[in-house]
């Protein structure tokens, strides 16, 4: 076998990641571009968490498509992510997260992304999940309302929790959402997962 | 004196994290912070006394996603 060819890497790291299992927080912008990213890297499992639909104005930056304006975001996601890879293991809870019990559909997984929207929500996720589940890494965004300045995002870590984040960016209640930035914290959420789970196994 | 996201500021004495984050003028509602390696929770900002010499990162978390 070519090995040591970068396609053979590359089904060496797909091989890994078939074993893993990301669950995610939120399924709209950040939530539905990370899964589709950790999907086309071979991710085995995915445990989504979102009770809204799919309306006309999430498709500016959310992946989903006009013919799906009206489902249930956990559902769209999962039509949208099976066109990639009809073989993957999904699970969508079409539930809203509850403060208390936020951290319960994610037990198994083995790195969590938060993907929410609300900054309170936000937080008392992060919360929740740190302080219920202190071996899991969670990987969360702060800051994804704008364009450019590229260079002001880092990843914050904090024992194992990573922030992408960007200090000087506003709420979304001050500033616009565009879908290349979205999708770009979306993306690094998702890279950062990757990153994470492929160093678990050395 | 104390530090806060790598910076040297004054050290007040009994302090909470709610009274740091105001003098701070953090104007987002909710933020992590985290004190010499430990995660404070939202709702112990206001019992939580900074000690001297701690070490301090503080995120703030902002709507959007």
């Amino acid at each position: 076998m070519h090995l040591n060819s970068i396609e053979g890497q590359l089904s060496i790291i797909r091989n890994k990641l078939s074993n893993k299992i990301v669950g995610i927080a939120g399924a709209g912008g950040l939530g539905s571009n990370a899964a589709i990213a950790l999907v086309r890297t071979g991710i085995g499992k995915l445990i989504v968490v979102d009770h809204d639909k799919v309306e006309k104005s999430n498709l500016t930056r959310q992946y989903y498509f006009l013919d799906q304006i009206g489902k249930l975001k956990v559902e769209a996601l999962e039509e949208n992510i099976r066109r990639i890879n009809p073989d993957i293991e999904y699970i969508g809870i079409p539930r809203k997260l509850i403060p208390g019990e936020m951290e319960k559909p994610f037990g198994k997984v083995d790195v969590v992304i938060e993907a929410l929207d609300d900054a309170e929500t936000k937080t008392r996720f992060i919360e929740e999940i740190l302080e219920k589940l202190p071996d899991k890494p969670i990987i969360a965004a702060s800051g994804t309302t704008g364009y450019g300045n590229l260079h002001r995002i880092s990843t914050k870590q904090l024992g194992n929790l990573y922030i992408c984040y960007d200090p000087e960016a506003k709420s979304c209640e001050e500033d616009i959402l565009i879908a290349s930035h979205v999708a770009l914290m979306a993306n690094w959420e998702a890279d950062l997962a990757i990153e994470i789970l492929l160093s678990e196994e050395i | 004196m104390i530090t806060v996201n790598n910076k040297d500021i004054e050290w007040i004495e009994g302090e909470t994290v709610e009274k740091l984050l105001k003098r701070l003028k953090y104007v987002f509602p909710v933020v992590v912070v985290k004190i010499n390696g430990e995660i404070i929770p939202m709702k112990k900002y206001s019992t939580t006394i900074i000690p001297d010499n701690a070490e301090i990162d503080i995120i703030p978390i902002i709507s959007g996603g």
